[in-house]
């Protein structure tokens, strides 16, 4: 029954998470505590990567499924947006070029100073 | 057609069928354009107008799905722990283009939804586009904004990233596979780590790492906007 432990601990992580989300005054998703929890689990040993990475390995295999229905969405507020199409257009385009070569370019730049 | 309309079991066929469809699609096309979590979104949207099941139930139909949206992030902590691991060397690397992309992005996101004079509302629904949807919908939605705008825009920006990030590597003369990964991760989360994921097993590894904190630090940066 080793994938219903797996399935539990994770869980138990999402829950704390959920809870700290509830409970703390910040703005910050109860999946991103969750996620920093688990990972210093994992780095002090308390939690096995053994003890999860099945489970979570196919959790995140299907995760792309999981951005389908938010994005369906868009059928409801189609009203509100289509008058801003281009600029939203823009927005998603330019920005997307520009994270990717500044993120890209820093990395590079300090990668071959250190080699 | 009352059946379909209250069904579970429908809805969650309906968005797996739909995704394994556009898979076909662009396996048989091999088109970048073919996408299949965009025609996934196209499909799903034609057959709830066909069968006059409205978004509401249909987001109710198949919450069992979007549940495990938060359980699936906090897995990200699994592919952090063996890179953290693999990539202590060019950790500051890493981290700095990371941090240095996502600062990038809420600066232009920011500067060009001023310029064409944006509502508030809209600005923070698109701030958070870069980062994962589970992510990004609730800092989009605990700062006001539209949720499904976000969500949206999410998935587009990561199916740009998906297709065109070889062109753009090809352009910015980005060649190490380390610095590729962080601009997939940081520029177009999971969808984007995908096909770094796909090209080459390094860069994958530094993607996922990207992804998850360039969404931790952009959940930093929400709590002081």
């Amino acid at each position: 029954m080793k994938y219903v432990r797996e399935f539990l601990i994770i869980m138990i992580f999402t829950l704390i998470g959920e809870l700290l989300q509830k409970l703390l005054p910040i703005p910050i998703p109860a999946s991103v505590y969750g996620l920093l929890l688990l990972f210093l689990a994992l780095c002090t040993k308390v939690v096995k990567i053994s003890d999860i990475e099945k489970v979570g390995d196919f959790m995140i295999a299907i995760m792309p499924m999981m951005f389908i229905a938010p994005a369906v969405k868009i059928m409801d507020i189609w009203g509100d947006i289509a008058g801003n199409l281009i600029p939203i257009i823009v927005v998603m385009v330019l920005s997307t070029i520009i994270v990717f070569a500044v993120a890209g370019w820093v990395t590079q730049w300090i990668e071959r100073r250190r080699k | 057609m009352t059946v379909l309309y209250e069904s579970s079991l429908f809805a969650i066929v309906l968005t797996l069928g739909a995704y394994e469809i556009g898979r076909v699609i662009q396996k048989k096309t091999k088109w970048t354009v073919a996408n299949p979590l965009l025609i996934a979104i196209v499909l799903i949207v034609v057959v709830l107008k066909a069968l006059q099941i409205d978004n509401a139930k249909y987001q109710e139909n198949v919450s069992l799905i979007s549940f495990f949206l938060t359980p699936a992030t906090v897995c990200l902590a699994i592919p952090l722990y063996r890179q953290v691991q693999i990539l202590k060397k060019s950790l500051v690397g890493i981290l700095v283009g990371i941090l240095a992309g996502t600062l990038a992005s809420f600066a232009s996101v920011y500067a060009i939804c001023k310029l064409f004079s944006l509502t508030d509302t809209m600005t923070v629904s698109l701030l958070p586009k870069s980062i994962t949807t589970a992510m990004g919908i609730v800092l989009s939605e605990q700062a006001g904004g539209f949720v499904a705008l976000t969500a949206i825009v999410i998935v587009i920006t990561g199916i740009l990233g998906n297709m065109f990030g070889e062109i753009m590597a090809k352009i910015f003369h980005i060649t190490d596979p380390v610095a590729k990964g962080v601009a997939y991760g940081t520029a177009s989360h999971v969808v984007g780590t995908t096909k770094a994921a796909q090209l080459d097993e390094l860069m994958g590894a530094v993607s996922s790492l990207s992804l998850v904190v360039a969404g931790i630090i952009t959940a930093v940066i929400f709590c002081f906007v």
